[in-house]
């Protein structure tokens, strides 16, 4: 039976309150008759009726308000028999009945299922019910208008680029839709904006697959095992790059298929390395001391602490000194500006048997090297538990990774975006070394660095990466 | 600076040329004894001789195939093609033949020859004198397409196709013979071909078009100024090779592209700068790309109504401007 909906009174009103029926269920009514009257905070309108037939039904009770789009009445049309007054519509029976038997009418809640014998077999009697019309087909209205609608690409680019949330944001294009000058007066008109780029928070980042590559370009942010993580995060898209040809699999060769994790593996590496200009800087740290008191400690440390002592929670904490000397390292490119963080959340890479998962030591600089440890090692539990939180794996703001573990001299890591600085401890290995005037064998580990270009001058990298050596080479326990 | 008509400025291209280059003649239905009947070869004869000013018969296949092998001999012919209405004999030679002469001889031989023709509606001119052909052969590669619509371009532009080494169809819009004039530069010029115009610069949309059509756009834009609306109009004047880059900047400029052309709708020259905008430009568009076009019908009827039913009216681009600046 066919449906009143709420029209929609202006091009920003969602909503509409019954102010009072002409109409009372039973009553004919003629096509365009007025029906109710409707106010919206702006004005009242009479409804006309969009055909003729009787009122079978009202929906909206006198004062109530209705969304846009939702049925306020019905009206059988002419031939079609009315629903017994008082009755309101049926959820699931839409069957019209010719007569109005007195013990229905009194029901107040009708059976969802008709006796059949009691049900006319009539056009439209068992039809399933019907769906209300659409509200374009009652009160036809621009789709394309207003912020929940779909926004044009120029806008989407914008609001990408600038890191804009549209909901705030007003159109001035047809029906209230927004255009892209909409978006640029927004940006210059400076309104606030989510502070930040969401971190690369949803995705983390994890280092490197050692296994992989373990020199150069193994180290790989890596996302988050739950593949349901959420919208990507608003830095730029990588540009799109046409795929190079491949040959289709021979009978000798395997195809793997992709896991979730691969897949955004793969996303974050193209979107890291065609979007952020990578610099890459080493220097060569010597950490005989570290190493010897590492030697001497870590018995007593794994007795006390119950966790086995590293060189990672003492890079990382030469790491967080040198970022609180150089703090442009642990900032993010915005776009049109620079974000400087407060907060030094360090990312560590740990190996899961799917990939690589980066969750975050949030406020690394805090922590003593006991509590580091601890933390890493709890961190790297929960990972290969699968027990991250979302929480873990968020708002990291630099990522130190050890590829030194496998055995790697060197690394060139790439970036976990939007964060701009990514370290790589390689191994320590003995090598003659000139101390003073004289040839030493000291433990000597190289420190990798990788930059955002647009954040860091090299000269700002390369006084933090001397800071961090400076820490370990001085290193005292 | 001299004010010319458009046909002016053909008669002047081909004038200055033949003079210029001994190897330059022209042929064609009518051309010499009646001096071309929009008269623009009016005294050739007489100044050239009747070797390099060659009346033929109605026999289009001919006039071009005969252009073709005195272009791979040596010479620079012109030949014209009375009204495109009555190229479609002469589509064999052009396509089959003179566009595929250089990729045929492995660059061995060119084919230095130019085929003029009036084409275009508005002048009551009927279902035999009104039609568009542009899209036939803009598919084709091997050829080149100008369509000028201003004296200045139609000098600067047929003076570029007699030099090019390739084979140059110009299209000369008939309605633009007479009703147009403008300042034409003095003395020797060319217009590159494949390089647009900005004919009109504007903020708002880009409206891309050429031929007559230019012209109408530009008036509907002069209407739309008063209501706050700048349109910035880009007249190809190349259709074939394209310009891409003058495309691409305006549009990234407006963000809304209105395309304006004569010729039927459907698979026309607009299809082709809808798609280059589409693929190149998408996430600079804020708003559906747009064709006012000649609607697909055979023919323009000869009835005034039928006549400006066809036509793109100024009335009908500037609706499609004002609705797509506000969109």
């Amino acid at each position: 039976m066919p449906q009143v909906v709420m029209p929609q009174l202006g091009e920003t009103v969602t909503e509409g309150t019954v102010g009072r029926w002409l109409k009372k269920v039973g009553e004919p009514v003629a096509k365009y008759e007025p029906l109710l009257e409707v106010e919206t905070d702006k004005v009242a309108s009479e409804i006309p009726s969009p055909f003729a037939g009787t009122l079978s039904a009202i929906m909206a009770e006198e004062g109530s308000t209705v969304p846009v789009g939702s049925p306020v009445c019905e009206i059988a049309a002419a031939g079609e028999a009315p629903r017994p007054s008082g009755e309101a519509p049926s959820p699931s029976s839409e069957a019209p009945r010719a007569t109005a038997p007195a013990e229905l009418s009194a029901a107040p809640e009708p059976s969802p299922a008709a006796p059949a014998e009691n049900v006319p077999a009539q056009s439209g009697a068992a039809i399933a019910p019907e769906p209300p019309p659409s509200a374009a087909a009652a009160q036809p209205f621009d789709q394309s208008g207003g912020n929940g609608a779909r926004h044009s690409p120029a806008v989407r680019r914008l609001a990408r680029m600038h890191h804009i949330d549209l909901s705030g944001v007003t159109g001035s294009g047809r029906g209230g839709r927004l255009t892209a000058r909409d978006v640029i007066a927004h940006v210059e008109s400076g309104s606030p904006r989510p502070a930040a780029p969401p971190a690369p928070a949803a995705r983390p980042a994890a280092p490197p697959t050692p296994a992989a590559t373990p020199v150069a370009a193994s180290t790989a942010p890596a996302p988050p095992a739950a593949p349901s993580v959420p919208a990507a995060p608003t830095v730029p898209k990588p540009m799109t790059v046409a795929p190079v040809p491949v040959a289709p699999p021979g009978s000798e060769d395997t195809v793997i298929r992709l896991s979730q994790m691969r897949k955004t593996i793969a996303e974050r590496m193209v979107l890291s390395k065609t979007t952020i200009p990578h610099a890459w800087s080493m220097v060569e740290a010597d950490v005989t001391n570290v190493v010897r008191w590492r030697a001497r400690e870590k018995d007593a440390f794994k007795a006390r602490e119950g966790v086995n002592l590293t060189y990672l929670p003492i890079v990382i904490q030469a790491v967080c000194a040198a970022i609180r000397e150089y703090p442009m390292v642990n900032a993010t490119w915005a776009g049109d500006s620079i974000i400087q963080r407060k907060h030094i959340n360090v990312g560590v890479a740990v190996d899961i048997e799917e990939g690589l998962i980066v969750p975050v030591i949030k406020d690394a600089d805090r922590y003593s090297l006991a509590g580091l440890a601890t933390t890493i090692n709890e961190l790297a539990a929960r990972a290969r538990s699968r027990k991250l939180t979302m929480d873990d794996l968020t708002d990291g703001t630099i990522t130190v990774d050890n590829t030194g573990s496998l055995g790697s001299i060197a690394s060139v890591p790439i970036i976990n975006p939007p964060q701009a600085a990514i370290v790589t401890t390689e191994a320590i290995v003995r090598r003659p070394w000139v101390v003073d005037d004289a040839i030493a064998i000291r433990d000597i580990m190289n420190l990798c660095l990788s930059l955002d270009h647009r954040v860091l001058d090299g000269a700002v990298a390369s006084h933090f990466l001397q800071a961090v050596k400076k820490r370990l080479e001085s290193f005292s326990g | 600076m001299a004010t010319k008509t458009v046909l002016e400025g053909v008669r002047d291209a081909l004038y200055n040329e033949m003079s210029r280059d001994e190897r330059v003649f022209i042929m064609g239905e009518d051309v010499g004894a009646r001096g071309n009947v929009f008269l623009i070869t009016q005294g050739f004869m007489d100044k050239f001789g009747r070797q390099r000013v060659i009346d033929t018969p109605l026999a289009e296949a001919s006039i071009v195939g005969v252009a073709v092998g005195a272009a791979m001999a040596g010479m620079r012919p012109v030949a014209e093609i009375q009204f495109a209405d009555f190229i479609y004999p002469a589509y064999n030679q052009i396509v089959g033949e003179a566009a595929k002469i250089r990729y045929r001889s492995a660059g061995g031989n060119t084919c230095p020859m130019v085929i003029r023709t009036p084409y275009g509606g508005g002048v009551r001119g009927a279902l035999s004198h009104s039609v568009s052909v542009e899209a036939l052969f803009y598919h084709v590669p091997g050829l080149k397409i100008v369509v000028p619509s201003t004296p200045a371009d139609a000098q600067g532009l047929l003076t570029s196709a007699i030099r090019d080494d390739d084979p140059v169809m110009c299209l000369e819009h008939k309605r633009t013979y007479r009703l147009i004039k403008g300042e034409v530069p003095e003395g020797d010029f060319t217009v590159p071909i494949g390089k647009a115009a900005i004919a009109r610069e504007g903020k708002d949309l880009s409206v891309i078009t050429y031929g007559l059509m230019r012209h109408t756009a530009t008036e509907a834009a002069e209407k739309l100024a008063a209501e706050g609306i700048e349109a910035e109009i880009v007249d190809l004047r190349s259709i074939r090779p394209m310009d891409r880059e003058t495309i691409l900047g305006s549009v990234t400029k407006t963000r809304r592209a209105l395309i304006v052309h004569e010729d039927n709708k459907f698979g026309g020259v607009g299809a082709e700068v809808a798609a280059i905008i589409a693929e190149e430009a998408l996430f600079e568009l804020d708003a559906p790309i747009r064709r006012v076009c000649g609607p697909d019908v055979p023919a323009m009827g000869y009835a005034k109504e039928y006549e400006e039913a066809f036509m793109p009216s100024v009335e009908r681009i500037a609706t499609a401007m004002r609705e797509l600046a506000a969109y």
